[in-house]
């Protein structure tokens, strides 16, 4: 087939539960392709000789190669092929920004819809896991060497992984009862199926990672007591876990949730199984959902699926300015979700017993361009009015969290409290220790954390290997 | 999984574990809390760690029964496990040598004042203890507490033992003795905090008070336990447990607590509904 040829084919939707349907149950939203829509859609890759897709994924997969493996029907090599360079393509085929990354400069984008790079990734890493076909790496032998890895997100599974393959002993510590960090605390069940992150855990346990859940560093043990009890280098990947609150009057009332308390309870407790399982949430009626990222999003579709009257996101920009990725703000579109944009929350009231009854808010309007570039939201005069709501949830960021940085002393830290790294290497300002995602980033994504996990476990290999700091 | 190595009934609906925690008894300091889950579809709910012995790697922890949690957790005896406990949560007690401490423990409250009676006693401040029940059966800890105080008081609702009346009363009349008292520390139910903290605001004593809200993970990553402090929210997992009770809204802590009351009383509904037929099983019916 030439170029031409292959760019005649159309991109191929994936198929996906109806909104209707979905909007009462925690399955996840799309099926993923079958074997004959892949190969169609993998058939739409022309091949490049110098592919800008590989440029623009922050693990640098390699792309074409993959995808020709799945033209040709050999699909497990193709999730191989991925492994090489992305130990959780299950997770990223589903929660990476693609539309930004690879799919972004996709060449035939020019002219007409990208390769759906994503949805192929998530295919081939499925057809492995659900044919049985996921083999243990040969581990080289022992290096004498140890790491600790506090935090089992994206970013602590990746370093894992890599060093672990490198023949080091790596223990990951885990502050929460499960492993997974944000992947099974905060990415909803119909969006990144629980399943899927335990076989990808599992994968790295075969491999030889030890993981020790309940262990909250910083308080069980320190970084430095990690250091002197045997442990060569320390990485650090805690994530984002201090959530920003807006410091309006009203905030504490009962119903008031932060985004990650409300995701917590409904994803990693399973509260939407109250009383099978014990964690309550309140489902409300009138569900306010504030912000305009990923996670306002996945609070707002969280809360739809408790089957409230109304779920309204609040976010003070304009849609064009919503962080959120495109395709879920779609996906909430089409379960219903209502947006008020250009409108801020100036207070919430409560009832006599403290309850959630709405929330008063201000329109706003776009003025200069602010340092992030974006047009900087002006509150309107007399524009005020109130959104009935009993429950509230605050989507708007979340800061790094304070446990290891005030136990670490000699750690580097940014005025806003995340650990400062040479970007080349992750390496902090403590010999030993290295750091990556959102504790340096602020929030960011999977994939970013991915990468960083990347980066900074081929750094430990190096001063593992050489001494040299 | 983590073995109850000991179990104890101290008073009707009040029960003392000690858990395997070799780690976490190595490293708790006074006023430092766990979350437990009992099982796989258990909720994450803390408790003050009441005591621990690191030689013997174990932690003491004093529950009482008020709803499906703990009272599953009652059930449960010597030789049993629990699925998950972390810890040490939270800050320990600032101790110093203070003077003179007044210990104000209102019910299960006084699981928490012993740990930290006993770290100031060992600092050679003097110890006033004030433990308070609604009735003599419901008083935990006495002997305990006897031991690590200078001097103790009892009071009961009811008159049953020791004052009749609440705890508040004695630390009035201590005050109305001209007893100089240096600091106190107030833990119990949260009505019981909040009357002590104004006793001693009028008369001008620093007070600490341990606070009890809901948590979920208790590193500070949801802000479940969120509390306003001096006109600012703290996240009680990570900046407390302990505040200056003067600057605590506990109106605000009250009304937090009662944020669940209808499902608690769901959870345990369905709890004695389940519990019927399964007693029926074991006795072979």
């Amino acid at each position: 087939m030439d170029p031409k040829e292959r760019m005649k084919i159309p991109r191929q939707p994936m198929p996906e539960q109806d909104p209707k349907e979905r909007v009462s149950n925690f399955y996840e939203v799309p099926h993923g392709y079958t074997p004959e829509l892949a190969m169609e859609e993998a058939k739409r890759c022309i091949q490049c000789k110098k592919p800008l897709c590989v440029a623009g994924c922050p693990v640098n997969i390699d792309i074409p190669w993959f995808i020709r493996l799945v033209a040709e029907g050999k699909f497990v090599e193709a999730a191989r092929k991925i492994k090489e360079t992305n130990g959780l393509p299950a997770v990223c085929g589903r929660v990476c920004p693609q539309e930004d990354q690879c799919e972004k400069v996709c060449v035939i984008a020019k002219k007409v819809e990208p390769v759906a790079i994503g949805r192929l990734e998530r295919f081939v890493a499925d057809y492995e896991r659900e044919h049985d076909e996921v083999t243990i790496p040969d581990i080289p032998p022992w290096t004498g060497k140890k790491v600790a890895i506090i935090g089992s997100g994206p970013a602590g599974l990746t370093v894992a992984g890599d060093l672990v393959k490198k023949g080091h002993r790596v223990t990951i510590f885990e502050a929460l009862h499960k492993p997974g960090g944000v992947l099974v605390y905060g990415i909803p069940e119909f969006r990144l199926p629980k399943k899927i992150v335990e076989a990808e855990v599992d994968y790295l346990r075969r491999m030889g990672v030890e993981i020790e859940c309940n262990a909250v560093i910083g308080k069980l043990e320190t970084v430095d007591e990690l250091l002197s009890n045997g442990y060569d280098a320390v990485f650090i990947g805690t994530g984002a876990g201090l959530p920003y609150f807006m410091n309006i009057p009203g905030e504490n009332l009962v119903g008031v949730y932060s985004a990650n308390e409300f995701l917590t309870r409904i994803n990693l407790m399973r509260a939407y199984l109250f009383p099978e399982y014990d964690t309550p949430v309140l489902k409300g009626k009138r569900v306010v959902v504030v912000g305009g990222g990923n996670t306002a999003m996945d609070a707002a579709r969280t809360a739809i699926r408790l089957c409230p009257e109304e779920v309204k996101i609040v976010y003070r920009r304009s849609r064009e300015e919503m962080p959120a990725r495109i395709e879920e703000i779609h996906h909430g579109e089409e379960e219903g979700i209502k947006f008020e944009l250009l409108t801020n929350p100036l207070r919430f009231i409560g009832d006599e017993e403290g309850r959630l009854r709405a929330a008063e808010c201000i329109r706003m309007e776009l003025g200069e361009p602010d340092e992030s570039g974006r047009r900087r939201p002006v509150p309107m005069k007399g524009s005020e009015f109130t959104i009935d709501c009993d429950v509230a949830i605050i989507a708007i960021g979340n800061g790094p969290n304070p446990l290891i940085p005030h136990t670490t002393p000699e750690l580097k830290l940014t005025k806003w409290g995340n650990i400062v790294v040479d970007q080349e290497t992750g390496r902090t300002s403590k010999k030993g220790v290295f750091a990556g995602g959102d504790i340096v980033r602020g929030g960011s994504t999977v994939i970013l954390a991915m990468g960083d996990g990347r980066t900074a476990a081929n750094s430990i290999h190096e001063y593992l290997t050489t001494g040299k700091w | 999984m983590f073995e109850i190595v000991e179990k104890r009934e101290l008073a009707h609906r009040v029960c003392l574990f000690r858990i395997r925690a070799p780690l976490i008894a190595r490293k708790r300091r006074a006023g430092q809390f766990i979350i437990l889950r009992i099982n796989e579809h258990g909720e994450r709910i803390p408790l003050t760690i009441a005591d621990s012995d690191s030689e013997e790697g174990t932690i003491t922890i004093i529950v009482q029964e008020v709803g499906k949690t703990t009272s599953v957790l009652c059930s449960l005896k010597a030789g049993d496990r629990l699925l998950d406990v972390v810890g040490p949560l939270g800050k320990p007690t600032h101790i110093e040598n203070y003077g003179t401490a007044v210990c104000v423990g209102g019910g299960i409250g006084c699981a928490v004042t012993y740990p930290i009676a006993k770290a100031l006693k060992e600092t050679g401040t003097h110890v006033i203890s004030i433990m308070g029940a609604r009735t003599k059966n419901l008083l935990i800890l006495e002997e305990e507490m006897r031991s690590v105080s200078d001097e103790l008081f009892i009071a009961t609702d009811d008159g049953s033992y020791g004052h009749h009346g609440f705890v508040t009363a004695v630390l009035e009349e201590l005050i109305g003795e001209g007893r100089k008292i240096d600091v106190v520390i107030a833990v119990g139910p949260v009505p019981m905090m909040k009357a002590v903290s104004s006793v001693t605001r009028t008369n001008g004593i620093y007070t600490m008070a341990s606070l009890n809200p809901i948590m979920v993970d208790g590193t500070g990553m949801c802000g479940a336990c969120r509390v306003t402090v001096d006109g600012q929210t703290k996240f009680v997992c990570v900046d407390g447990p302990e505040f200056d009770a003067h600057q605590v809204d506990f109106d605000e802590l009250i009304r937090r607590n009662r944020t669940y009351l209808k499902e608690e009383r769901i959870a345990m509904e369905e709890l004695t509904y389940h519990e019927g037929p399964r007693c029926y099983e074991k006795k072979g019916v």
